[in-house]
């Protein structure tokens, strides 16, 4: 089947999309957007973290069709082209990236979070509020400090955030 | 490029993509494809689907229907559509049905609740699904829509099995139907950790001020249960002993009896999460805690209101 939605601002079109396929495998394999990782498929590890109509969601959990006509911004989408947001400046300081599997999803879920918390006005998250907001990203390298690290440094930054 | 095969899909015959948009064509897609899968949060049917362990003749994407997405009184109940998300649960429920928001609570992970939906919870009949016990002991009903009607199905009498139902094959969930809270819900559950964990063993309560008890068992049965000898001494206690006008401390052998007797309700097995053993001794505790919580915050009500 054909699949269109708009992906990172622009629309997009797939073909030849089989029904049963998840919107990560749309993503990587069709439309040549690789930042968000394939690691468990079963919606455990965080890493295909997209954001689905503004809400986070594991892209190998939504079926393709189920995103047809419907905006995607994946972690290519949260920056321009050659530049950093401010989340992945934070991580990059932080030294919150070993290997870096977990990160594209850890980016998109800490921009989400950082954005609902100033969209909210409310103040920077504390360490329960992040750890909640992560609890579904997992990272087998950096036991997490140096992650905690990136986000309480981008909420530091928070007026400034999008 | 090579574009490699979708997981799960190699070799496999086309499966058709069904998006109704509004109920009335999702009931007529399912009267016509029985064999159709219903697909909401996909947080269990992708699963499956990935793994190459389901390969349906259909999928029927219940997103686009607006119909399913809400909740409203109906009466002197809440309904509750069938595609409202743990978050929204979460979020919009807590007031009215604090069990069912705190359940919600514990369900994966923020994405996953994002995604996920009660009716999901419900259509998958996991003996593990975290709404199942809040529902128990609630009392709340199923609705099952089909193009021959609507019809309730009481939630103890909605689970056959693991993973199976009393709904029919040309039924899809449109919402449950509960009473808001009468008094303290409780929800408590046992994992390895607080996110990303299915229960090994759960327990759910709701106080009936004056009127009774409620109770549900998770993760420990072939379905989730209800524990009625608890629910039957507890009532007698509470009435007999006139705890409910007092509001006095609870006896602590009231509380361990009460616990125990939810935990002789169990039908555990032993498998990877737990041991039939500990799930029992887990149920017990879960189940007098619950009780205490429950309890202590029915005796600050009285308080306020006094």
């Amino acid at each position: 089947m054909r699949v269109t939605l708009t992906v990172n601002g622009s629309q997009r079109t797939a073909d030849d999309v089989w029904e049963g396929e998840s919107l990560l495998f749309v993503l990587r394999e069709r439309l040549a957007l690789p930042g968000s990782k394939n690691a468990c498929e079963q919606g455990e590890c965080g890493s295909c973290t997209v954001l689905l109509d503004d809400v986070p969601v594991c892209a190998c959990l939504v079926a393709a069709g189920q995103a047809a006509h419907r905006r995607v911004v994946t972690v290519e989408g949260l920056a321009p082209r050659g530049e950093l947001g401010p989340v992945q400046q934070a991580f990059l300081e932080a030294g919150a990236v070993q290997c870096g599997f977990c990160t594209p999803g850890l980016i998109v879920q800490v921009h989400d979070l950082l954005r609902r918390t100033a969209g909210a006005g409310l103040p920077p998250p504390g360490d329960a509020d992040i750890r909640e907001a992560l609890a579904g990203n997992l990272c087998r390298c950096t036991g997490y400090e140096k992650i905690l690290d990136a986000v309480r440094l981008a909420a530091s930054r928070l007026p400034v955030m999008p | 490029m090579t574009t490699r095969h979708p997981p799960g899909s190699p070799g496999s015959a086309a499966v058709e993509f069904l998006r109704p948009r509004s109920l009335s064509q999702a009931l007529a897609a399912k009267a016509e494809l029985q064999d159709a899968l219903p697909i909401a949060g996909g947080t269990d049917v992708m699963v499956e689907i990935n793994f190459g362990k389901r390969r349906p003749a259909a999928l029927l994407d219940l997103t686009g229907v607006r119909e399913l997405r809400g909740w409203q009184r109906d009466g002197a109940l809440l309904r509750v559509g069938s595609g409202v998300t743990y978050t929204r649960l979460e979020a919009e429920l807590a007031g009215l049905l604090p069990g069912l928001a705190m359940a919600a609570r514990t369900v994966g992970s923020p994405q996953i609740r994002n995604r996920g939906t009660i009716g999901g919870n419900l259509g998958a009949a996991s003996p593990a699904g975290d709404c199942h016990p809040v529902l128990l002991a609630a009392g709340a009903a199923v609705e099952a829509g089909s193009v021959r009607g609507a019809r309730l199905i009481p939630a103890d009498a909605f689970f056959l099995g693991p993973k199976r139902s009393a709904l029919a094959d040309d039924e899809l969930i449109t919402a449950v139907l509960v009473p808001p809270a009468p008094g303290p819900q409780q929800f408590a559950k046992v994992g390895t950790r607080n996110a990303m964990v299915i229960a090994v063993c759960s327990f759910a309560l709701e106080l009936r001020p004056g009127a009774g008890v409620g109770t549900g068992i998770g993760s420990a049965g072939p379905t989730p249960l209800r524990a009625r000898d608890a629910e039957d001494f507890l009532a007698a206690e509470l009435a007999g002993s006139g705890l409910w006008e007092s509001r006095e401390p609870l006896p602590g052998a009231v509380a361990r009896r009460f616990g125990e007797l939810a935990a002789a309700a169990a039908r555990p097995v032993d498998d990877v999460r737990g041991s039939a053993a500990y799930r029992r001794h887990a149920l017990s505790v879960l189940a007098r805690r619950a009780l205490g919580w429950a309890w202590d915050s029915y005796r600050k009500e009285g308080h306020l209101c006094g």
